[in-house]
């Protein structure tokens, strides 16, 4: 049966592709927070060039450090790295707490807890911040 | 004929890892350098004292990977879900540039800075 809307056409036809608004992740908060946390990685690039500025100056002298230290408290700064930290935290937080997901362990034939491997993953967290400080600060 | 080796899974590990490294070590870091150093809310460690931290040669290769981990995981994070996330896939050769390139540009500008530091 041939009708107005189904008749032959010598082009690709039309296929059914519902299109996406790009502002779709504003509608809900889940996919909200997987937005933001997808948006840290540009503040894990930022910070990683805040570290290499710091370890040039280090190699430059105790002038250039300080010079370093100066421009790091400027208000923009300051802004640009309060933004990160918070990213930062969210991507640590969310990525500790999806850690049970990714890491299946078994012991004696049973799987561990998903809190105890979390648990694991901030206690980790813990020794690296204690061991990164002593090292730094000593 | 056999299957093609994908390079994938292998990207997909090392943006694991560079999340782990990034979740662990970037934290502490950024409080101490971007303010409790800078603003002064602890007393900043010594010139001399961080030249002999990051000149110890074991240090150096740990802050290459840190480097290299954590863009290469942005990287990855921002072309796959970021692009696919926010429908961008008509940037699809610009954001593969942008974010791969940029990575790899980092990467060598850390291992050069950390190769000749001191």
């Amino acid at each position: 049966m041939s009708t107005e809307r189904n008749r032959y056409t010598e082009f690709r036809p039309r296929w059914y592709r519902p299109k996406m608004s790009t502002w779709w992740w504003l509608k809900r908060w889940s996919s909200l927070a997987f937005i933001l946390r997808e948006l840290s990685s540009i503040f894990i690039a930022w910070f990683i060039y805040f570290f290499l500025r710091l370890v040039h100056a280090l190699g430059r002298g105790d002038a250039a450090y300080r010079e370093f230290l100066a421009w790091a408290a400027s208000p923009g700064i300051v802004v640009l790295n309060g933004i990160t930290f918070a990213f930062v935290l969210f991507h640590a937080v969310t990525w500790f707490n999806l850690a049970p997901q990714a890491m299946v362990v078994h012991l004696g034939g049973k799987r561990l807890p998903g809190a105890l491997i979390a648990g694991a993953n901030y206690a980790a967290w813990v020794v690296a911040t204690a061991l990164v400080l002593w090292i730094v600060s000593r | 004929m056999m299957a093609r080796r994908s390079i994938e899974p292998l990207v997909w590990i090392l943006f694991s890892v560079g999340g782990v490294v990034a979740a662990m070590f970037v934290p502490v870091l950024l409080f101490l350098f971007g303010f409790a150093y800078p603003l002064g809310w602890l007393a900043s460690p010594s010139h001399a004292h961080l030249v002999a931290v990051v000149g110890h040669p074991l240090v150096r290769v740990l802050l290459f990977f840190l480097c290299t981990l954590c863009l290469l995981h942005a990287a990855h994070r921002f072309r796959y879900t970021l692009y696919d996330g926010l429908q961008l896939q008509h940037l699809q050769e610009l954001i593969l540039l942008v974010s791969y390139g940029g990575a790899f540009v980092g990467s060598v500008a850390a291992g050069v800075l950390l190769w000749q530091f001191g």
